[in-house]
Formats: C-alpha cells, sequence, structure tokens
C-alpha cells in the first residue's frame, strides 16, 4: 500500500511538470496576445488577425492545398499498397524505405530538387500550387503511407479479395466496395496527419514563393509581436482540433480494428 | 448442373511441386473431399478449379469447357474460405446479397433471395447484423449463404469448420451436407481432418505430397486402403512388415500368422498386413478367444489404456516389437489394467495386405 501510494505521488509530480511545461509557455503567449498597451487587456489583436484578409486567404489555400494532398496521395497510395501486399510483397521492403525517404531529405534539398526537375516546366504547373503539391505529396507520404499500410496489416486482404472475386467483382468492385471501405478509419487517420502537417508546413511554401497559412505566421511574426501570439495560438487551436478529431476517430476504430483482429486471429 | 474434371493438373511454385499431375473427376451432384495432411496440396488444387492460381501443366475442365485461363470472377462458383471472409462493412444480409448486386439483380430479387438463403442457414432473424457480431459458427453459415446466393455451379469449401469449435463443426457439418444434398450441387470440399471428410462425403480423395494417393468412398478408403500411407493416414492401423510363406501365411517377428489376404501371394514376398483396432481381440495368453481360430499376434503386457466413451484403446507391447493397439468395447475392457500379461490377436479374414516389393 505504501510503495503505491508513493509511486502514485511521483506520478503525480511528473504529471505536473509535464503540464507545466506545456502550459506556461502558452499561458505566457495567451497573457501577451491579450496585452494591448502597459496595463489594459483585451482581444485587439485576435480581432486583427480574424479581421485580416491575409489570414483568410492563406488559411484557405493551405487547407485546400491539405486537401489536394490528401486526395492525390489516397489515389497514389491506396491502390499500390493493396497491390503490392496482394501480389508483390516481395516490394513491400522498398516501398517501406521510399516511405521514409522524406525524413531523411531536407525538404529545402527538396524544394531545390523539385524546382531542378521541372526546370522548362509548362508554367500552368511551375507558376501554380501544382508544384507545391508534388512538393507536399513526398512530404506527406511516410504518414499517408504508414497508415494506409497498418489499415491493409488489420484486414485479410487477401481472402476478402479472393471472396469478392468468387462472387463475381472485378478488381474495381473489390478495392472500392470490399477493401477501401474497410480502411476508413486508417484513410481518415492519414487525412488528419496530412491536414496537420500541410497547414504548418513553411519551407517548401516559402521557397517556391507561395502565401500558405505558415508564410503568413511567419510574416506576422517578424512584423507584429502580439497578434503574432495570437496567431501562434489560433493555430495551435486549429491544429489542436486536428489532432482531437484524429483521436476520436482512432479511438472509434480501435474498437472496429480489435474486433476485426479478432474475426482473423480467430479464423487461424 | 456442372461435372468438373481436373484432367493431369500440376502446379509449381519455383523449385517445389505443389501438386503433381493430379486427375481426378467429380461427378455432377457430387460432394468429393480432398483429403490429406498440411502441404500436401489440397488447397491448391481447390485454388487451380477456383482459378486464383494458373495451373503449370494440365486443364480444369467445367462440363468439358477448359476453364483454366478463365479468370475467378468469371467462373461462377462459390466458396467458402478457411479464415472469416465476411466483409465486415457489410450486414449478414449484404454480405449474402454482395454477389446479386455485383450481377445488378433488382433489389426486389435481391431481397428475396437473401431471405431464402438465410432462412435456409437458419439465420434470418441475424439478417441485420455485422459479422462481429456474429459468432464463429454464424460467420461461415453466412458466408455459405453467400457463396449459395449467386446459384454458383459449383461449390468450393476450403476447410470452413476448422475454425470453429467441435460441437459447432458437427452441427453445421451436417448442416453442409443437408444443404448440398438439397440443392444437387457439385461441391469440393477441401480438409485435413478424416473423420469429416469421411462422414460428409460422396468420395474421398487422399493426397500426399501433391499426389493422389486414392480416390474412392468412405468405406472403400477406410476398410481398403490402396497406399501405406492412405493406411497410416486414416484411421489408426496397426502395420505388420511381413514376409509371405504359403497360402494363408505370412512370418512376422518369427511368429507364423494367418491371414487370408496372401492366398495368392508367392512365397517369400514382402508384404506389409495391416489390421484395424477394431479387428483386435485381447485375451488371456494361449486363448483361443471367442472359440473361433485365431492367430497369435503379440503376447506382452498392456503398456497403454484410454477411455475413449464406447471404445477403450489398449496398447499391447511385448517389449521388442511395436505396441498393437486394440479398440475393445468399454464395457468389456474395465477388468484389463497396465501391466496385464495378455494375447492380442485378428481374424485371419480381418487382415489387408500390401505389397512392399513393389
Amino acid at each position: 500500500m505504501k510503495s503505491a501510494k508513493k509511486l502514485s505521488l511521483t506520478k503525480i509530480a511528473w504529471l505536473s511538470i509535464g503540464v507545466l511545461y506545456f502550459l506556461v509557455p502558452l499561458l505566457a503567449t495567451l497573457q501577451f496576445s491579450l496585452q494591448e498597451g502597459r496595463e489594459g487587456y483585451g482581444f485587439g489583436a485576435y480581432t486583427y488577425i480574424l479581421t485580416d484578409p491575409l489570414f483568410r486567404q492563406s488559411l484557405l489555400f493551405s487547407f485546400l492545398l491539405a486537401l489536394a494532398t490528401i486526395v492525390v496521395s489516397m489515389l497514389l497510395l491506396v491502390p499500390t499498397v493493396y497491390w503490392v501486399r496482394l501480389k508483390m510483397p516481395r516490394l513491400r521492403p522498398v516501398l517501406d524505405f521510399v516511405s521514409i525517404m522524406p525524413f531523411v531529405v531536407p525538404p529545402i534539398v527538396l524544394v531545390v530538387g523539385l524546382l531542378t526537375l521541372y526546370q522548362g516546366a509548362p508554367s500552368w504547373f511551375v507558376a501554380t500550387p501544382a508544384i507545391l503539391l508534388c512538393g507536399y505529396v513526398i512530404h506527406a507520404l511516410p504518414y499517408v503511407y504508414r497508415s494506409v499500410d497498418a489499415g491493409m496489416e488489420a484486414i485479410n486482404i487477401h481472402t476478402l479479395t479472393e471472396a469478392a472475386q468468387s462472387l463475381g467483382a472485378g478488381w474495381g468492385t473489390v478495392l472500392l466496395r470490399v477493401i477501401v471501405p474497410n480502411l476508413r478509419v486508417a484513410l481518415l487517420s492519414g487525412s488528419f496527419l496530412t491536414l496537420t502537417i500541410i497547414l504548418g508546413e513553411y519551407t517548401m511554401a516559402s521557397l517556391m514563393l507561395f502565401n500558405s497559412f505558415a508564410v503568413y505566421i511567419a510574416y506576422v511574426g517578424q512584423s507584429q509581436a502580439n497578434p503574432a501570439a495570437a496567431l501562434t495560438l489560433i493555430s495551435f487551436a486549429i491544429t489542436w482540433a486536428a489532432m482531437l478529431g484524429l483521436l476520436a476517430v482512432t479511438r472509434r476504430g480501435s474498437r472496429g480494428g480489435a474486433e476485426v483482429q479478432a474475426q482473423i486471429g480467430g479464423a487461424r | 448442373m456442372t461435372t468438373v474434371l481436373l484432367e493431369n493438373l500440376t502446379k509449381s511454385f519455383g523449385e517445389v511441386r505443389a501438386l503433381e499431375s493430379m486427375t481426378l473427376e467429380i461427378r455432377d451432384g457430387e460432394l468429393v473431399s480432398l483429403l490429406g495432411p498440411s502441404g500436401c496440396g489440397k488447397t491448391t488444387a481447390l485454388r487451380l478449379v477456383a482459378g486464383f492460381e494458373r495451373p503449370t501443366g494440365g486443364r480444369v475442365l467445367l462440363d468439358g469447357n477448359d476453364v483454366s485461363t478463365v479468370p475467378p470472377s468469371k467462373r461462377n462458383m462459390g466458396m467458402v474460405f478457411q479464415a472469416y471472409s465476411l466483409f465486415p462493412n457489410m450486414t449478414a444480409a449484404e454480405n449474402v446479397g454482395f454477389g446479386l448486386r455485383v450481377r445488378k439483380e433488382s433489389s426486389e430479387k435481391r431481397s428475396r433471395r437473401v431471405g431464402e438463403l438465410l432462412e435456409m442457414v437458419g439465420l434470418a432473424e441475424a439478417a441485420g447484423r455485422y459479422p462481429h457480431q456474429l459468432s464463429g459458427g454464424m460467420q461461415q453459415r453466412v458466408a455459405l449463404a453467400r457463396a449459395l446466393a449467386v446459384e454458383p455451379r459449383v461449390l468450393l469449401l476450403d476447410e470452413p469448420l476448422s475454425a470453429l469449435d467441435a460441437k459447432v463443426r458437427g452441427q453445421l457439418r451436417e448442416e453442409i451436407r443437408r444443404i448440398q444434398t438439397e440443392l444437387g450441387i457439385t461441391t469440393l470440399f477441401v480438409t485435413h481432418d478424416q473423420e469429416e471428410a469421411l462422414a460428409l462425403s460422396d468420395r474421398v480423395a487422399v493426397l500426399s505430397n501433391g499426389r493422389l494417393e486414392q480416390v474412392g468412398t468412405p468405406p472403400e478408403i477406410y476398410g481398403e486402403p490402396e497406399t501405406p500411407f492412405v493406411a497410416q493416414f486414416i484411421g489408426t492401423m496397426n502395420r505388420l512388415e511381413a514376409t509371405v510363406t504359403g497360402p494363408g501365411h505370412v512370418e512376422h517377428e518369427g511368429r507364423r500368422l494367418g491371414v487370408d489376404a496372401v492366398r495368392d501371394r508367392s512365397a517369400g514376398e514382402k508384404v506389409l498386413v495391416l489390421v484395424r483396432p477394431e479387428s483386435v481381440e485381447i485375451s488371456e495368453p494361449g486363448e483361443a478367444g471367442n472359440g473361433h481360430p485365431r492367430n497369435g499376434m503379440v503376447e506382452g503386457r498392456i503398456v497403454g489404456r484410454s477411455f475413449m466413451g464406447p471404445v477403450t484403446r489398449v496398447k499391447v507391447s511385448n517389449g521388442a516389437a511395436e505396441a498393437i493397439t486394440a479398440d475393445l468395447p468399454s464395457r468389456n475392457a474395465h477388468s484389463l489394467k497396465i501391466g496385464d500379461h495378455v494375447s492380442a490377436r485378428f481374424d485371419p479374414a480381418n487382415a489387408r495386405v500390401l505389397s512392399l516389393d513393389e
């Protein structure tokens, strides 16, 4: 009993340190963002940010780009991972290796590489967010790949595919009506992660001269102190909302996943 | 209805020969089991029939038409898998109706057929449940209904009962046979469980190392094994290596035994004498046993005794030879104890013989 009590006190102590570590800077930022003049407090900085057309434009730009990244990544990776798992399992280590490359190659190197590669490409591509989309798909690859791969691991794609085929389904039907609906949680997890990452991506957008949300944050941070603090908290809230969404989906999915696992495990 | 012919079917995976020139006909409305140990090629044969694998050699014929290169989605065969294969995102009814939806059947026909089939497998009340809300046995029933919904030409069952507990397995086995007989559908059933194969099938095909060892009715497979493998694999068998010494007699480890099945064999031929445990009797040493002219097989001590319900299995060994197994009615075996000195005998007419000289 005594040791259990001690342990519990130790836990509380460590938890408090952790909470303080995260909360103190946030509270300081909040206090600074609300400060108006020497002694007064108000929401002026927040009003400034929320009414700034650049804020909405950059947020919308990054949000739409994140959605496009999610769509392209899924269209690219779901059939690829499915086919490799089903027909070419020997290629899985290669896919695993390729998927971690964006962690190894710094974004600045990636941008230089992309710009060099697409030198001479038509202006509708290099002068529009399409080129940034290419970079973002590569940037999001590790997260989307891991999510999709884990989702496929949780369901018995071989048996489900063969069962659907024996009932007359072609490849398209198998993928769209059987495999993808059972990857719902994995795809949502990958999507939320991608959204969060793209909303905060600065290097590529800045070097390619696009006014993304992260570039706007950096711009405000360099020019206006109090609105910068307010913007930090707003972007923090957006990120947290996405992360909580991910958590909720994963929790709900983990129950379904456990059920799927139990079914498959029980059959062996 | 449909006849399936596997003609010289061969399948290799790289250097490994999974199936070696297998020829087997499954007649219209017949249930044939492919029986064998793990890795013998039975599932490979089934997958070749289903179209999930392409043969390295030979052909699969459906009513005389070669379907070896036809994709699985075009073969119109229903299949129930070993692993639970219901689509987790669909209810039982949606699973059963999937094949009909793919075939673009009207929703009216679909719901009528789904209702009929769920009724047939006794799960009408579970139509709205998802797979994770169903037990293993219920899932396999729904899988069977799903396979039958598309009115397949052939039903393929890949060890569908192996994941179930013994009681459910027994019930579902009977149900599969009832439905198969009712519909008269040509069926290929893969199993490693000999009891299942013998209980369920019109004919059993025994495989070993990718080769077909024997095809026959369950009584033929059990009572008249044609190869040493079948003799060993099906049921329990006492195997005595012996030499023919004269008409109706062999010599086994210096002991003369009467075996009717060697009457036409020449003296000096090496044979394997096969005797089922239920054909062996246990008596006091030197007794003739029930007044019949018996042959002493082994005199020794009881080294094992297992109660198995209606019968008790007794093992007799004289120390040197392989122990002889006898299945005795339990009511006659209660007085036998481990260590008792007894004689194990069999009727000369109940022994089967395979030549070892070939």
